[in-house]
């Protein structure tokens, strides 16, 4: 499929939403509802998932593999161009031979889900806040709220606290203790750099830096080992997408409890649920798809390896979809 | 107010979750605990719990005192159950190469510049520098995770550690 240029709508419709056109799948939003048609077929979805979901993939810049908007609509990331799908990961979908996929340049679908984040977000609502911390997505259009849906994903070059590197977050720099984490204690490590070594002696509380996050579901760089990353998060309520990785994700539980539930990444049937509790570590294989629920706000360290190699090595069979066999 | 709170665990006490399975193996899923792999390991054994490609994360029972540590490459230690001291030495000699994984033990002490020292309890992310030597002290019976690459000494254990059914 080749691609159509972006069309921004400039005419609101009866709720005060622009409708938007990428390639052929046409985009529109009433007061519940968000409307998706492509050339063989449609989908209709609230809009406070969606608007969540689109969120954290424009965030992520469409992040590694797939990210599943809900079971039909998603994006594929091939690093520089992205695949826009439908039911292209539902088995009945492929089935019915209903499904739909166009690529498009990373900068074009970017700009397409930048602006109707920006058009469909209202005042009252943050897409990255936990429930009980934001206004409502639905209803007439009502302003926008172009701080939050523009904030930029947090990634350290080496360390988080370093000089020149990611600042740490106080209540001065607008970041306070969310109100799930009050009991965390937030004293620092005892530092002690003789002259000379200011740039390398260097710690900080990283639980302290967490309970800090205005954020939920945003894994962001703390720490960077050659293409290790640690992408430590804050999560409460559910995960606003469906992950299909396209290479082995690590999952460290450091405080309270998430729920995953696990999909086969193509077919989207279950395979397993994963109960995680502090102190428990577990790996996302490459060829599932998981979504979490966190009943309370709970800090997860996420552990990616961000070899630009590792999809192709998969694809290819020369990389197992499991991390280690035993 | 609703009044949260935070569950962390640590040597004295942990809760598992583990697997479920529907239709896979819980084995794809290298399911362990941290602190239970901490509580069977000796001091100081490096034993991976995560591991992608060359990359692993090391759970490290730290008590007492470790040997001194080179590392060719940034690693990152947090400590996630009581309280560790890290003290940095620039070496007057390098003893890695930059281009090698993992960090190796050194034996004896390390001639070189003091660099400082960290002391850092449950929580706190220290950097262990390129290039640089550390040692861990521990009074307490306490606990790492290391951001490293697989290296020399790197204890592989899956079968032990992970949920298997
Ligand atoms: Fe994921």
């Amino acid at each position: 499929m080749t691609t159509s240029p972006i069309q921004l709508g400039d005419v609101p419709n009866e709720h005060g939403y622009r409708p938007f056109t990428l390639g052929g799948f046409h985009f529109e939003r009433d007061e519940h509802f968000v409307h998706v048609t492509w050339p063989t077929g449609r989908h209709v979805t609230a809009a406070e998932p969606f608007l969540k979901a689109m969120m954290r993939d424009v965030a992520w810049n469409f992040f590694y593999g797939t990210v599943n908007f809900d079971a039909v609509i998603g994006t594929l990331n091939h690093y520089g161009n992205v695949d826009l799908f439908a039911g292209r990961f539902n088995e009945e979908y492929r089935k019915a031979e209903l499904d739909h996929s166009e690529n498009f340049p990373h900068d074009e679908i970017k700009a397409t889900f930048q602006a109707i984040l920006n058009d469909w977000v209202n005042a009252d609502f943050d897409p990255f806040a936990a429930p009980m911390e934001t206004g409502s997505a639905y209803g007439e259009k009502t302003g926008s709220n172009t701080a939050a849906v523009t904030r930029t994903r947090i990634a350290a070059k080496r360390m988080v606290g370093l000089p020149d590197d990611e600042p740490l977050r106080s209540d001065e720099s607008g970041y306070p203790v969310n109100r799930a984490f009050l009991d965390v204690d937030l004293d620092e490590p005892i530092v002690e750099v003789e002259k000379g070594y200011e740039k390398e002696v260097s710690a900080f509380n990283f639980f302290g830096y967490l309970s800090r996050s205005d954020v939920t579901w945003n894994p962001s760089v703390v720490s960077v080992c050659r293409d290790s990353l640690m992408c430590p998060t804050t999560e409460e309520f559910i995960l606003p997408i469906i992950h299909g990785n396209d290479r082995v994700e690590w999952f460290l539980q450091l405080s309270d409890e998430i729920i995953w539930e696990v999909e086969d990444r193509e077919s989207g049937k279950p395979r397993a649920k994963v109960v995680m509790k502090a102190g428990d570590c577990a790996a996302m294989p490459a060829d599932i798809r998981h979504q979490g629920y966190s009943p309370k706000r709970s800090m997860l360290l996420v552990w990616e390896n961000n070899s630009p190699d590792l999809p192709d090595m998969i694809a290819r069979g020369e990389a197992p979809t499991v991390p280690v066999t035993f | 107010m609703t009044k949260y709170k935070t569950v962390f665990a640590g040597l004295d006490g942990y809760q598992k979750g583990g697997v479920e399975v529907i239709n896979d193996d819980p084995k794809n899923y290298v399911f362990s605990n941290i602190f239970e792999v901490a509580t069977k390991a000796k001091p100081w054994e490096k034993v991976a719990v995560a591991k992608n490609q060359e990359y692993v994360l090391e759970v490290i029972r730290a008590e007492g005192t470790s040997s001194w540590r080179a590392t060719p490459h940034d690693e990152f230690a947090m400590v996630v159950d009581g309280e560790v001291v890290i003290d940095l030495l620039d070496p007057e000699q390098s003893l890695v190469d930059p281009s090698a994984s993992g960090s190796i033990a050194v034996s004896g002490e390390p001639k070189g510049t003091p660099m400082g020292k960290i002391t850092a309890r449950r929580g706190h992310l220290a950097l262990l520098p390129a290039g640089r030597c550390y040692r861990m002290r521990a009074e307490k019976p306490s606990v790492v995770l290391l951001q490293t690459v697989l290296g020399p000494d790197t204890v592989e254990r899956w079968s032990e550690i992970c949920q298997k059914y």
